[in-house]
């Protein structure tokens, strides 16, 4: 079967000829974009974060299949060396990683959830289900998708809200949106 | 993961009536193929057959079986009249769970019991006759209300145990039409047949979950679990008071972790409707509650843990209230 993805802006279509192929596998073997990682492949760590149709989710427990037509955004399509995105930027400067291996399902991840931030989205924490602020709190709830085991997640928090206040001139005229970012750069 | 045929429905009607098995999300299904515990020979995909909206239902809404568990929570209306479903939907899964699982799927999403992800150990409800692992084994995630000798397993959500609070009706479709199942009613006690987690019929599906009118009040979902993120419900307690003249009224109650089905009783709410608030009330209430719990040895603490959580919660949902 044939299954069209359009990934980091560029369509391609694979040939499957096994239905149980994942997104994460297709992406990993099938397309060599590697960034994208395998940790528990069942969907507890977060390391396999993708964006599809502009929402990340577990690419591991979703079949290739499922996608056929769908936009994908892995960590490629975030930032290259020569032009690192500021979440990439910020994760070095403030040192939000060890070994690496959560790291771009931490960005992609992140990435998508300053996104939901601008759009309003609450989470648990946010009390009366209005539009949050980025409190380190918020981060952290926000961010629970994403396992580090190097236990990186002070830094982590830093780097994405040093991130969000660099972008967040963008965002504050967007209803919704209250960024906070105290302690921001 | 065992192979399968692969088949995309394009209207529920490609579903309602088969023996497929049914994908929508996949984040529990998958998961659970990936492990063996499921093994369909045929999957249909219903991620594009619509009833994906969110839509006025005279004073009430009906939830699409295919809204994302993110969208729910987000909805304005459902934020604004039943935010009780919003913050149970948030206090579950991790964000990128909540974005692909659906309000259909949800409901279909089996125990976490151990034994029940264990291939080698018994489970009458993955291999009926095969027994019980968890009665008289590690059983500290277990039910404490409606288990039976055949099976202790919860059912481990949170989206549910706020629909069963609010009156919620799912409605289905099979080959023999239409009909609708109140929330309460959707998910049932393990009995002799545990290996059944619910009371669809095959070929059924789910079409959508319809609110009925809001019931005001304070709503609060608390969810007592081992880390504060990211983890099932011990204990949870989903529950929607109003105060009329100092007294309670539209009190409504429901209970997760606790039991193989989101748990409701009625005279524990009759209890505190038109009272005043009182710590001594609050404790007749969970009495009713826990009417015939018992423990199985590592979960014992959950029949003390719901009492406090039930006790804590009617306190912050009547103080300061008029």
């Amino acid at each position: 079967m044939d299954v069209t993805l359009t990934v980091n802006g560029a369509q391609q279509t694979l040939q499957l000829d096994d239905p149980r192929v994942s997104l994460l596998d297709a992406l990993r073997q099938r397309l060599d974009l590697t960034g994208t990682k395998k940790g528990c492949d069942h969907g507890q760590c977060g390391a396999c974060t993708v964006i599809v149709n502009g929402r990340r989710i577990n690419s591991c427990l979703t079949l290739a299949v499922m996608h056929d037509g769908d936009e994908i955004t892995t960590i490629e399509g975030i930032g290259t060396p020569d032009n690192l995105a500021p979440l990439q930027r910020a994760f070095i400067k403030h040192d939000g990683f060890q070994c690496g291996y959560c790291t771009p399902g931490q960005i992609v991840s992140a990435t998508a959830m300053l996104e939901e931030l601008r759009q309003g989205w609450p989470s648990q924490l946010t009390g009366d289900l209005g539009a949050a602020d980025l409190t380190d709190e918020e981060i952290r709830e926000r961010m629970s998708g994403n396992i580090c085991r190097c236990s990186c997640y002070p830094n982590i928090v830093d780097a994405i809200r040093d991130a969000a206040g660099e972008t967040g001139s963008q965002a504050g005229g967007q209803p919704g949106a209250r960024l906070a970012a105290e302690g921001a750069a | 993961m065992r192979q399968f045929d692969y088949s995309r429905a394009a209207s529920p009607a490609d579903a309602i009536g088969t023996d497929a098995r049914i994908i929508a999300g996949g984040t529990n299904l998958l998961d659970l193929m990936k492990l063996q515990v499921e093994t369909p020979d045929r999957l249909i995909d219903v991620n594009h057959v619509g009833l994906d909206r969110i839509e006025r239902d005279g004073d009430g809404v009906r939830i699409g079986a295919l809204v994302r568990n993110a969208d729910c929570a987000a909805d304005e209306t459902v934020r604004r009249d039943w935010p009780l479903l919003s913050h149970a939907i948030l206090a579950g899964a991790s964000p990128q769970l909540r974005n692909r699982a659906s309000t259909g799927g949800n409901l279909m999403q089996r125990t976490r019991c151990y034994y029940f992800y264990d291939l080698d150990a018994p489970c009458n409800k993955r291999e009926p006759g095969s027994g019980c692992g968890a009665i008289g084994g590690i059983n500290r995630i277990h039910a404490i209300l409606g288990a039976s000798e055949s099976c202790i397993a919860t059912y481990p959500g949170d989206m549910a145990v706020a629909m069963s609070a609010l009156d919620a009706v799912v409605e289905v479709e099979g080959p023999n039409g239409r009909r609708d199942i109140p929330a309460t009613e959707f998910h049932r006690l393990p009995g002799d047949t545990p290996e059944r987690d619910n009371t669809l019929e095959p070929g059924e599906m789910i079409l959508s979950v319809r609110l009925p009118a809001p019931l005001g009040g304070r709503h609060i979902y608390r969810k007592v679990r081992d880390r504060r993120s990211y983890a099932f419900a011990l204990v949870s307690v989903a529950a929607v008071v109003a105060m009329d003249g100092g007294r309670m009224s539209n009190v409504r109650l429901a209970f997760g972790g606790v039991a193989h089905k989101p748990w409701r009783v009625p005279e524990a709410e009759a209890l505190l409707e038109g009272q005043a608030p009182a710590p001594d009330l609050f404790d007749r209430a969970a009495e009713a509650v826990l009417d015939g719990a018992r423990g199985q040895g590592h979960n014992d603490f959950k029949i003390p843990l719901l009492r406090r959580t039930l006790s804590a919660v009617l306190a912050e949902a009547t103080e300061g209230a008029e």
